[in-house]
């Protein structure tokens, strides 16, 4: 079974200032690429996925899952969380503004519905966004979201 | 019974709206096969559905790509919200 992505603390980022939405999925392109998951090109196309479909990624309240497909610019899957100084609104008539960003890279389709149905799992709490945007350590948001700071190493055949 | 989540790329948030789906199902006492796609494949994957959910802001885009279709299209403004999701899908098939 694939395992959710681990979230190192290069991958956190809190109380990031930024003044637009775009720039709010820049800093989650920015955190995916120094975790060594994507290149830099990566966050132009969860750029493009916004502006090709809408801000329907503003999955809950305050949450955004930024992501695009698997590509050449994803080296490994990969998972990051931004959590913004100032809400900032990406166009969703429901649940602007956006306080935390995730960002989330994977390198083929079928991982990556699995990976994010376990992540799935911390997100059947629509508290879980105000405890993500109030976190001040990477531990207390790899604690809020289930994952651990490095892949965990499952034997050969796991 | 065949319900498909559906989003623009088909490899993220319908991920979670499938689970969240299940999870609503589960509670409801129902059994369904629930299924994530992308707008791309939205047509083919519809075909055989009772039930299409989505996000209220892919709804329009959904309905295009389907066209004529016997499925159902729920709209979920809150992906995390399993109460939201259970009384939407009871409303629908129930």
């Amino acid at each position: 079974m694939t395992s959710i992505p681990p979230l190192p603390d290069t991958a956190v980022v809190l109380g990031a200032r930024v003044d637009d939405w775009r720039a709010a999925v820049r800093e989650a392109g920015r955190a995916l690429t120094r975790s060594g998951a994507t290149r830099s090109e990566y966050a132009d196309r969860m750029i493009g996925v916004i502006e090709e479909f809408g801000a329907y990624v503003v999955i809950a309240p305050g949450l955004a899952l930024a992501h695009a497909r698997p590509g050449s610019d994803v080296r490994r899957e990969g998972l990051a969380v931004v959590t913004l100084a100032d809400a900032v609104p990406f166009g969703h008539p429901h649940n602007d503004p956006v306080r935390v960003v995730i960002g989330l890279a994977v390198s083929n389709a079928e991982d990556h519905v699995a990976s994010v149905a376990q992540l799935a799992n911390a997100f059947n709490d629509t508290g879980i966004v105000g405890r993500l945007a109030r976190a001040t350590t990477a531990d207390e948001v790899r604690g809020l979201l289930g994952v651990d700071a490095a892949s965990a190493e499952t034997g050969a055949g796991a | 019974m065949r319900i498909v989540a559906v989003c623009g790329v088909g490899v993220g948030t319908s991920a979670i709206l499938k689970t969240n789906a299940e999870r609503a199902l589960d509670r409801l006492g129902l059994s369904a096969d629930v299924s994530a796609s992308g707008l791309a494949d939205i047509a083919a994957a519809a075909a055989d559905a009772q039930v299409i959910l989505t996000s209220t802001e892919l709804a329009d885009e959904v309905r295009r790509a389907v066209g004529r279709s016997y499925a159902e299209i729920v709209e979920v403004v809150n992906y995390f919200d399993v109460e939201e999701i259970g009384e939407k899908l009871e409303a629908s098939i129930g």
